[in-house]
């Protein structure tokens, strides 16, 4: 631990002093975003790291596959995100060889909910997103590094979510098609990335069914999608 | 204040509480279908605040509740319930505080009891209470309304009235209300 005072608040004391202004800069600039729909969960995601006016990553994976049926969504902290979404890719398998059934998705976001409450404080920075299929069909649950815990159909996390939910939230029926819904997380993502600066890169989709999940789109560039819809409409896409 | 909005009043046999169904993360409104009121035994508590204080602080207090059952064989008096909860509260406040204020409404031998709960550890046994931003518009207009011995027809008429009196003077649209009664039957969800 951080040989100070107040171990448990180093990190939140430390970006208060602003002493290390580099140090607790983490990359927040993201678009995630999930709905449920009759074909199961859209997932779709951007792929830029920005820290500050600086693009780290134009191809940051923001999906992670805790296992062959569950997702989980990165946005804050990568670091904060990844590690504890890979633990909860542990905590899942014990669940799963102590009780010799899948966990569910509610028990899963509920692992991860809890390790964010016991943190609370001490500066993890994470908005997650956990989809899955599980016995009472498809659940998606919000859960962020306070600690709260929310199930849903429509969510969208990062800083373009008010960007995406737009299109989203217009968009939205539960009777899509597959095909329909793939192309409205896709479509949001773009808008998001348009109007926010820290999102960009490339539209990544998932689509989680059934049978566990599958990747549709591994990565379009926003750019080229920029220019096709404006195309679209007949449009040049400077307008 | 939370911009959250709950309240309850105390009628002749019953409790009656009603919440938003507000979810919300900074600007934006993550559900409009939150239920904030917990069947705890044979008790309603209705809980505001951070959704992660509320539902840990919830879910304790709900199991613990249900332990004092299995072990005493028989249900938790609202008036101990009450009591037990504002102790969890007022141990927490100095070390960790939760940041949930709560309505406690339930049934006993003495009738019905409402207690109005805050993040202080503050506890009052009440006829009529309020949360939130949403109690400034709200308690003024119980005041006018409640007396003993109201029916439920009459109390459920004095909620609709404060949900009204929001949506036209509160500037944050709160959707969503869920309004719930504890009688000696149990409890029961009312459409608004």
């Amino acid at each position: 631990m951080a040989p100070v005072a107040n171990p448990k608040s180093f990190c939140l004391d430390i970006k208060k002093s602003g002493e290390a202004p580099k140090l607790m800069d983490f990359m927040k600039g993201t678009t995630t975003l999930g709905f449920v729909f009759q074909g199961g969960i859209i997932i779709a995601v951007d792929s830029r790291a920005s820290m500050g006016s600086y693009i780290g990553s134009q191809t940051v994976k923001k999906v992670i596959e805790i296992n062959d049926f569950l997702l989980g969504t990165i946005a804050g902290g990568a670091a904060d995100c990844s590690f504890w979404e890979r633990h909860l890719n542990r905590l899942c398998r014990m669940h799963e060889l102590r009780e010799k059934e899948r966990i569910s998705v509610a028990a899963a976001s509920k692992l991860l909910a809890n390790i964010f409450w016991q943190y609370r404080g001490q500066g993890l920075s994470c908005g997650t997103m956990v989809a899955g299929w599980d016995k009472k069909g498809p659940s998606l649950y919000m859960v962020d590094d306070q600690g709260d815990r929310h199930k849903g159909n429509v969510f969208s996390v990062g800083s373009g979510s008010t960007f995406a939910y737009g299109v989203l939230d217009t968009g939205y029926r539960f009777d899509l098609t597959v095909d329909e819904a793939v192309e409205l997380g896709r479509r949001s993502i773009y808008h998001a990335t348009h109007r926010d600066g820290a999102s960009g890169g490339v539209a990544r989709v998932y689509h989680v069914h059934e049978k566990g999940w599958t990747k549709v789109i591994a990565g379009e560039d926003v750019n080229k999608l920029h220019y096709m819809y404006a195309a679209e409409k007949n449009l040049k896409g400077d307008e | 204040m939370g911009t959250e909005a709950m309240f309850g009043l105390t009628g002749k046999d019953f409790v009656i509480l009603a919440a938003d169904g507000q979810a919300a993360y900074s600007i934006i409104r993550l559900k409009n279908d939150a239920d904030k009121i917990w069947k705890v035994g044979n008790m309603l508590f209705a809980c505001s605040g951070p959704p992660a204080d509320t539902a840990n602080f919830m879910e304790f207090i709900e199991k613990n509740v249900k332990l004092n059952e299995l072990r005493t064989g028989i249900p938790m008096s609202t008036k101990a319930a009450a009591s037990f909860t504002r102790n969890e509260l007022a141990h927490a406040l100095r070390k960790g505080p939760f940041q949930a204020d709560l309505l406690i409404g339930g049934i006993d031998n003495e009738g019905p009891s409402l207690y109005f709960m805050d993040y202080l550890a503050s506890s009052e046994k009440v006829n009529k209470a309020a949360h939130g931003y949403g109690a400034m518009f709200t308690l003024g207009l119980m005041d006018r309304y409640w007396k003993p011995d109201l029916t439920e027809a009459e109390a459920i008429d004095i909620i609709k009235k404060c949900i009204k009196e929001l949506e036209t003077r509160f500037i944050v649209d709160l959707p969503g209300f869920k309004c719930k009664i504890v009688s000696k039957e149990g409890t029961k969800d009312v459409t608004l």
